[in-house]
């Protein structure tokens, strides 16, 4: 069409062939593009609705406000089989954000600690680490999860056991079972708020003191014990408020009950074995990408260091690190959108997250594609956010530079 | 840029593939392409849908996908089989990836209407129950007051153990897996005190347990279950064939024409029987059907009766040693009744 035209019309010999011309080729391959990708989501949606109405259903989200009548094993949030899907959907995404911010939490200070490992001057460790990289970092997810599942926590002892441990030592509280880890629960009594209150002014004392501390050093040399001052803002300045205000926080025991333990807290099977194979899969990763990080900052740099009179602890932590976060932010941000994405395999083990519930709400409803929609809209605006906050936190570090 | 319009055009190409999907109708279809793909459960249902060792297909469902098969091509091979979880089934059979859903799946009126799907006939009447282990003591659902319960996501079972638990104002723990495998070996391993789903799944479960004597099946039966064939909405010429293709089954067995027999009745007198296996001379109905006019003599010859399928599948034929019971002819007091052939 358009090249076409242009081909017969390169009669001035000085000029370009209008073929040649980059700023046109460039808008016609953009326009080509555009049309392409319009007319695919065009033709897809036609069909969409061609078939549904084929099939005598409607599309829309009107069916998220109908009754779920089902029950869910994990909720943060109140939750029964009155609620409605719409509520179902937001019991799965809080647990979906629960169980892939703790396992980013611990794949990172996993992965730290492995990665500096592998690099010690220790053989032992240095060994050790490796061999958990490797064994990790080639066993699909899935099967880590199942390790841990059936491997390890269903072998556990059972719930019986547990009770006849408790008629033995009636004081026990603590309990680890195939149904979960029981631990008491705090119950909080009137007046913990200001327990709380006193905590938060303990922590901006504690910035605020560590800022003088710092200036101080900076202007006398010497340096005020900024440990100990901080643990007394922090720690005793809340715990005497506590006591003050009469101990307001008591605790709500485990205990027998018919089939199960009865009230305390539980964290069950299903959230640990995935909490735990998110962490110690990715951790794998992780390692790799900070020994990655640390390499690649130049060698000189901790020679200078130990030549400064650093001790190698001290020589990581002051001078090689922050140089290595440069080099490891961008593919750690890669790793956590892997996490993210590796916890919709809480299905496998009935953990209730957000594709497990979503997936119930499609079998019962019949809405495919609205619950299709929701999961992708889902996942891609947390990645997108987790992205940004990377990508805020990588300038931040990009700037340190001097 | 040249690599963006490939995947541009690679995108539109898959979901492109949807447009053939939902065909209205499905028999057109299955003759062009040669088969029936048939949709059975895909986690070894012994008795319903299962694989022995050699990858051959058996079970109750099974029979009815290769009597549809035999009734459409008068070959019960020229049938294939999709095997499904309980979250997969309906999407699969919603997008035209099976024309038929013969997976041990509930009637139920949402499935009918909301889902877009059919259902007429039921090729096994069942009930929800529970199974636990002996040495728990429990002789009762009504004793299961806080329990941990083993569930598959996505069924009817899911909705009415809620509903049974509710309505007794007892509590209990849901442990709900999508894949039936993963759910038992959490029973097992001592994840949930019960274990509910059809009765017919657990005595077929309970034989897969490594010690099933230690494992018990309440006497409580908390639902009504019609498990049964489904097609999709607005196709009612595969619906009567899929339908007929059950009833032909327990007609034979209510006229008892049998796989051993089929060829000696053809000859019989009683004109019923002749209309029935496409002798009488003027017969139309196979044409009618859209079938061929010895359909049924075929359905027959494959599968047998469904007195035969039963006691061969889940029956005593079977080590699921199931009675017929409500699946019983209805001349015997069960609920299997073939409307008439005429």
């Amino acid at each position: 069409m358009a090249l076409a035209d242009a081909r017969t019309g390169s009669g001035e010999p000085p000029k370009v062939s209008l073929l040649y011309n980059p700023a046109l080729r460039s808008i016609v391959y953009q326009v080509v593009t555009l049309v392409v990708i319009v007319a695919a989501i065009w033709y897809a949606w036609n069909n969409v609705v061609q078939n549904l109405a084929r099939a005598n259903m409607t599309a829309g989200f009107g069916f998220l406000n109908s009754r779920a009548g089902f029950d869910l094993a994990q909720s943060l949030i109140a939750y029964s089989s009155d609620s409605t899907y719409f509520r179902a959907l937001q019991v799965g995404l809080l647990n979906t954000l629960v169980v892939a911010a703790a396992g980013i939490v611990t794949a990172t200070i996993v992965g730290l600690l492995v990665g500096i490992g592998r690099l010690s001057h220790n053989w032992l460790i240095a060994r050790l680490c490796t061999v958990y990289v490797e064994i990790f970092r080639n066993i699909p997810p899935l099967l880590v999860i199942f390790f841990w599942y059936l491997g390890v926590l269903a072998l556990l002892p059972s719930i019986r056991s547990i009770f006849q441990h408790l008629e033995e030592n009636p004081d026990a509280i603590f309990f680890i079972s195939n149904r979960g880890i029981y631990m008491p629960a705090p119950v909080f009594g009137d007046g913990f708020g200001t327990v709380l209150i006193a905590f938060l002014i303990g922590v901006v004392a504690a910035v605020a003191f560590t800022v003088w501390a710092n200036a101080r050093q900076r202007a006398t040399g010497q340096r005020p014990p900024v440990l100990w001052v901080n643990l007394g803002l922090v720690l005793l300045l809340p715990f005497l408020v506590f006591l003050v205000m009469g101990s307001p926080l008591t605790f709500d025991y485990a205990v027998p009950g018919s089939f199960n333990m009865r009230g305390g807290m539980v964290i069950g099977p299903e959230f640990l074995a995935l909490y735990l194979a998110l962490s110690l899969y990715t951790a794998s990763f992780i390692a790799e990408i900070v020994r990655a990080g640390i390499r690649g900052v130049s060698k000189g740099q901790s020679e200078a260091s130990y030549a400064l009179g650093l001790r190698p602890g001290q020589a990581t932590r002051l001078v090689v690190l922050p140089q290595a976060l440069r080099i490891i932010i961008p593919p750690l941000t890669s790793q956590y959108l892997n996490l993210i994405k590796n916890s919709s395999l809480a299905v496998a083990v009935g953990y209730a997250d957000l594709v497990a519930v979503g997936g119930t709400i499609l079998n019962q409803s019949g809405k495919s594609i609205e619950i299709i929609s929701i999961w992708m809209l889902i996942y891609v605006s947390i990645s997108l956010i987790t992205s940004l906050f990377m990508n805020w936190f990588n300038a931040k570090m990009a700037l340190v530079e001097r | 840029m040249a690599k963006t319009i490939v995947t541009a055009l690679v995108g539109a190409a898959v979901l492109g593939l949807g447009a053939t999907a939902a065909q209205a109708d499905t028999l057109s279809d299955v003759k062009a392409k040669g088969f029936v793909q048939c949709g059975v459960n895909g986690s070894n249902l012994a008795g319903f849908g299962a694989q022995d060792s050699s990858g051959n297909w058996a079970g109750l469902d099974v029979d009815l996908c290769k009597a549809v098969a035999a009734a459409v091509f008068g070959d019960a091979t020229k049938v294939k089989f999709t095997p499904l979880s309980a979250k997969d089934r309906f999407p699969a059979l919603q997008s035209g990836e099976i024309d038929l859903l013969a997976r041990n799946t509930t009637w139920s009126v949402s499935r009918d209407s909301q889902l877009g799907f059919d259902f007429r006939a039921v090729n096994y009447y069942d009930g929800q129950g529970f199974m636990v282990k002996k040495e728990l003591g429990v002789k009762s659902a009504l004793e299961l007051s806080g329990a941990s319960v083993c569930v598959q996501s996505g069924t009817t079972t899911e909705l009415n153990l809620a509903d049974y638990f509710r309505s007794n104002n007892m509590d209990f723990k849901p442990v709900v897996f999508e894949a039936q495998d993963e759910a038992d070996a959490a029973y097992n391993a001592g994840r949930c005190d019960a274990y509910t789903t059809d009765a017919s799944g657990l005595y077929s479960i309970r034989l897969k347990m490594a010690n099933a004597d230690d494992h018990m099946v309440l006497p409580e039966i908390i639902s009504k279950e019609p498990l049964g064939p489904a097609v999709r909405q607005n196709d009612s010429r595969w619906l009567d064939i899929v339908s007929w293709s059950h009833y032909a089954m327990v007609a034979a067995e209510e006229f008892g024409i049998t796989t051993a027999n089929v060829e000696e009745m053809k000859a019989s007198a009683n004109p019923d029987i002749k209309r029935f296996l496409g002798e009488e001379a003027d017969s139309t109905i196979g044409a009618d059907l859209g079938l061929p006019k010895d359909w049924a003599v075929q359905i027959i010859k494959a599968v047998g009766n469904y007195g035969e399928s039963f006691e061969r599948n889940v029956g005593e034929g079977s080590p699921l040693k199931i009675a017929r019971g409500l699946n019983g002819l209805w001349t015997n007091g069960g609920l299997q009744y073939a409307p008439p052939v005429r």
